[in-house]
């Protein structure tokens, strides 16, 4: 088996990645720019599509395995975490992607999708999150926005809508970033990130699905506004925004608040500085909770903390107990059990 | 009497039971092996309580061990019990009804008090009255609650760790009644308590003294002998259970295949001790997951197959329920996972601790489309172990789901096992792709098993994409085309039905020339066998074809069937083998079922054959 080195003679492109099958995603859906921004940065990562493993769940996001010229797994309905599970750890030499929606991530699969972080599998999860159940056309899911109607919900839905950021760090989880369909450029760095953390880095895809849910991340999308309305969030950066640079983050209390450098005496010096790998979630947690028109919504990379993944931790400990055992093989095992002649 | 008279038997069935915290299992499996050292062929079964620490003296914790030894074949752990050791009167109530006619009831006197019977629900001072024991059972009092205390008086031991000793106050005595020497006892013991001293210096002092006791206070009993067993084969043995057996396949068969075994599984009686063994064998390279429930217990070891693992999964009845979608799964992708059913009394959560074969429907057909699956039976504790490692062999080597069943009775019963060497075992040749093929599609298959090949991840020139949507046939690719789902429906199929070319025939057992075939599968085995002999011997005859493989049943199944006039079978279950059978080799069929949470006797399938050839 190959190792996962960046192969230095070989420099990836996307295309590398592409696979030749024909997207079947609806015109202009959000998920389209994802898989491009995916297929650049497996390019960038520079590992083959012989070591990657892409393995998804059912929605319409998680048909991208097609798309990929790897190894890919199409599996059932919110089982892809466990599923990457099993890949990651019975052959921790690929890297494994997971591609999940918000209705097979949090609703169906939120069991496995917890245990996961909590193990801290080393997978790199993207939860494709159009805040509606695309594939089965149209009812509302786990993200959906409090009163919105759909088809499953035509009096408006009346239940709360999760956070996966919060859901992520309440299961202890090491990395979360969150990344808009349309904003490229933010996105493929927080998916290099992502695959570069060691252990479960979970991804918030905000994806615009044109046909059920059309304009759910209007808000931000919008290209002339946008920079106002998200912060970019950097490990060891300012948290600094705005199309003018000119807006920041700082604590009054317990709390955020926006200020305007320059203003009341503010500079550049007042505002935070990103600390992503501080193990104590609560300042990421405050960002994640950041929602229009009082904040900028925090996309970019949030939470990034090393720690030991549990595929390691499987491998080291058969090594420790292999090194001290005196059986070796399937005969040293029968021979060790309590036996006589007959 | 001076001198106590020793009768030789050819075989004897002992119940020990007690409280749960009475240590009647560690008695039982210390007195079975010892006898199996000694050249005794054995079967043993423990019966729990469902509860784990129901209130002490109660009839909900009588938790009980039964063995069966000889000095030739003994296929099952017995019906009723020749010497019964009962060490409160809750034990006795549960077990009175299976002591025999002429049997040995040994108890503990010190517990039969007024308060001790009313714990019991016994409502007058008499027990052995009240349960209306046949006056031909000889009780054997022993005082072993102040015995023990007597014989560890000078201990430092705390009063608790004294009381519980007194189990081997009856190993001793029980040990002193069948003639065998106490050195193994001391032996096992001794391995046993080897980190806590105290205990075991207790232990040592109360085995020994019990198996005096039986020498000098002349208890006026006959001591038995059972004799060397001259039918089992030379050579290793040890005493295994299904599920310790089952977990040894899983790991012969990942070495013999050179391939890593990993298990995803979720906790579920009587199931759990095959992760608990896999769990201990880092040694081995052995993965263990345990998953958040049974479905991440099947998904991660299909993930693990995806990705080039001897993927297996094991459970009971509920978790079997929960893990149908990713089986369905496992035959849409044609990946080769290993999944154990050790069932249990159901419907639903049912009778966890006891043992049925409810479950083979739902393996044969309990999932959504046309999804056919392996589906196997172990039929003895020892031969888990062949099955576990047959199930493995199969899947790898035709690339699909086998469900193999055993139950509670065998995985928790134990017999004994002729040790294997990895060498004698049959080769196991997982289907990969030959060097060459690079760029075949995910569909590509052997032309003659119909199986798919297996293209690990990791291996370049083999990249493809897998999935639960249907895939056109020559290209891979998801399609919806209806004659090309036919096809795949159809080649499916095929794959299942060919691997009865590579699976032994059934045989005829007893007496071929009979008229009337008994047909039985799983762990009915032993007690069918038992019947069909004994009824043989008194120049009746009667066959049995006894199934190990379900699906695809043996090829010759329909020949064997049809060269008998009568055909009956018998199962755990309300007649679920024989309406497969009815499908699959249609003629006329007798039944004899039981759904009770306990295994056939012997004597009632004797019984019952019997009035058949009437
Ligand atoms: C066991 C099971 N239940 C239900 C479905 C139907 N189903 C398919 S996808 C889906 C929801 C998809 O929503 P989401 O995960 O948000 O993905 P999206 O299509 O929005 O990308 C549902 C309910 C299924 N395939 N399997
Ligand atoms: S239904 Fe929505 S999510 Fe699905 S492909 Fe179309 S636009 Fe995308
Ligand atoms: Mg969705």
């Amino acid at each position: 088996m190959e190792t996962i080195q960046k192969n230095q003679e070989i420099q990836y492109t996307a295309k590398d990645f592409k696979s030749d099958q024909y997207v079947r995603w609806c015109p202009a859906c959000g998920d389209y720019a994802i898989l491009s921004s995916l297929q650049k940065v497996m390019a960038e990562l520079g590992v083959s599509p012989t070591n990657t493993a892409v393995i998804s769940g059912i929605g319409c996001s998680s048909r991208l395995p097609y798309y990929i010229s790897g190894y890919g797994f199409h599996t059932i309905h919110g089982r892809g975490a466990a599923i990457a599970t099993g890949v990651k750890v019975a052959n921790p030499g690929l890297t494994v992607w997971q591609i999940t929606g918000d209705g097979d991530c949090l609703a169906i699969g939120g069991n496995h999708f917890i245990h996961s972080v909590r193990r801290n599998i080393d997978i790199n999860v993207l939860i494709f999150n159009n805040q509606i159940y695309g594939l089965t056309k149209g009812q509302y899911s786990p993200t959906t926005k409090k009163g919105y109607v759909t088809k499953s919900s035509p009096y408006g839905t009346i239940e709360h809508p999760f956070r996966p950021g919060e859901i992520t760090i309440g299961a202890r989880g090491t990395f979360f970033g969150r990344i808009l369909d349309v904003d490229l450029k933010s996105s493929q760095m927080t998916m290099m990130a992502a695959a570069k953390h060691k252990g479960t880095s979970v991804v918030e895809c905000l994806v615009n699905c044109i046909i059920f849910n059309d304009g759910a991340h209007g808000w931000l999308s919008e290209k002339a506004t946008r920079e106002d309305r998200v912060i970019v969030l950097e490990h060891g950066k300012k948290m600094i925004f705005g199309k003018d640079r000119n807006k920041g983050l700082v604590l009054d209390g317990f709390n955020l608040k926006v200020v305007t450098i320059g203003e009341n005496g503010i500079t550049e010096n007042d505002i935070l500085t990103h600390n992503a790998q501080n193990p104590d979630p609560t300042l990421h947690l405050k960002l994640i909770y950041m929602e229009a028109p009082d904040f900028p919504v925090a996309l970019g990379i949030i939470r990034d903390v090393p720690a030991e993944t549990y595929n390691d931790a499987v491998v080291s400990q058969i090594a420790k107990v292999q090194e001290k055992s005196t059986i070796k093989t399937f005969d040293d095992l029968i021979d060790s059990l309590e036996q006589w002649e007959v | 009497m001076d001198k106590n008279k020793t009768t030789e038997i050819e075989s004897v069935v002992i119940r020990f039971s007690g409280d749960s915290g009475d240590g009647m299992q560690l008695t039982g499996t210390l007195f079975s092996n010892l006898s199996a050292i000694l050249g005794n062929e054995i079967s043993t079964f423990p019966d729990f309580p469902s509860e784990i620490r129901a209130p002490q003296g109660t009839l909900g914790g009588v938790s009980g061990f039964q063995v069966h030894l000889g000095s030739g074949k003994v296929y099952t752990p017995g019906d009723d019990a020749d010497v019964m050791v009962a060490m409160n009167p809750a034990a006795l109530k549960v077990n009175a009804k299976d002591i025999k006619k002429h049997g040995v009831l040994i108890f503990d006197a010190d517990s039969f008090s007024q308060k001790d019977l009313e714990k019991a629900n016994f409502t007058t001072e008499n027990p052995f009255e009240e349960l209306g024991l046949s006056d031909t059972i000889q009780l054997v009092p022993v005082p072993l609650t102040s015995i023990t205390q007597e014989s560890l008086k000078d201990f430092d031991l705390d009063s608790k760790s004294v009381t519980r000793s007194k189990n081997m106050f009856a190993l001793g005595l029980i040990c002193w009644l069948f003639n065998r020497p106490i050195d193994q006892a001391i032996h096992f013991l001794e391995k046993k308590f080897r980190k806590k001293p105290d205990i075991l210096h207790a232990n040592l002092k109360v085995l020994t003294d019990g198996f005096n006791y039986g020498n000098n206070i002349h208890l006026a009993l006959s001591t038995y002998l059972v004799d060397k067993s001259e039918e089992t084969p030379k050579g290793k043995y040890t005493s295994i259970n299904g599920n310790k057996a089952t977990a040894l396949g899983l790991i012969a068969a990942s070495k013999k295949a050179d391939l890593e075994l990993f298990l995803g599984s979720y906790p579920i009686t009587p199931a759990s001790d095959i992760m608990h063994e896999l769990a201990l064998r880092k040694d081995m390279g052995v993965k263990v997951v345990q998953a958040e429930d049974e479905i991440a217990g099947i998904t991660t070891a299909l993930g693990a197959s995806f990705a080039g693992a001897l993927a297996a999964t094991n459970t009971s009845g509920p978790g079997l329920a929960l893990k149908t979608e990713a089986i369905g799964l496992a035959v849409m992708a044609e990946l080769p996972i290993v999944i154990v059913d050790v069932m249990r009394g159901g419907p639903s959560t049912g009778l966890p601790t006891k043992t049925e074969q409810t479950d083979l429907l739902q393996a044969l057909y309990g999932r959504n489309g046309e999804s056919p699956v392996v589906v196997m039976a172990a039929s003895t504790p020892a031969n888990c172990f062949d099955y576990a490692y047959m199930a493995s062999k199969i899947a790898l080597e035709h690339m699909t789901p086998v469900i193999l069943l055993t139950d509670g009775f065998i995985g928790n019963g134990s017999s004994l096992w002729k040790l294997p060497r990895l060498a004698e075992l049959p080769g196991i040749k997982p289907n990969y792709p030959k060097t060459g093929m690079e760029g075949i599609k995910v569909t590509a298959r052997d032309p003659k098993t119909k199986a798919r090949y297996w293209s690990i991840p990791g291996t370049p020139g083999f990249e493809h994409r897998n999935g639960g949507l249907e895939k056109d046939y020559n290209t891979g690719a998801i399609s919806t085309d209806p004659l090309n789902h036919q096809r795949m429906v159809d080649i499916r199929q095929a794959k299942i039905d060919y691997i009865s070319n590579v699976i032994p025939d059934v045989e005829i057992e007893g007496n071929p020339e009979a008229d009337l075939l008994i047909i039985g599968w799983g762990s009915t085995h032993g007690h069918l066998i038992t019947a069909v002999n004994n009824i043989n011997k008194t120049g009746k005859k009667v066959a049995l074809a006894h199934f190990n493989y379900i699906n695809p049943l043996p090829k010759n199944t329909a020949e064997v069937i049809k060269k008998f006039k009568k055909v009956v079978v018998c199962e755990l279950n309300s007649g679920q083998f024989v309406s497969f059978l009815r499908t699959k080799v249609p003629g006329e069929y007798l039944q004899y079922n039981k759904v009770q949470g306990q295994p056939f006797s012997a004597s009632e399938l004797e019984e019952h054959i019997s009035s058949l050839l009437k």
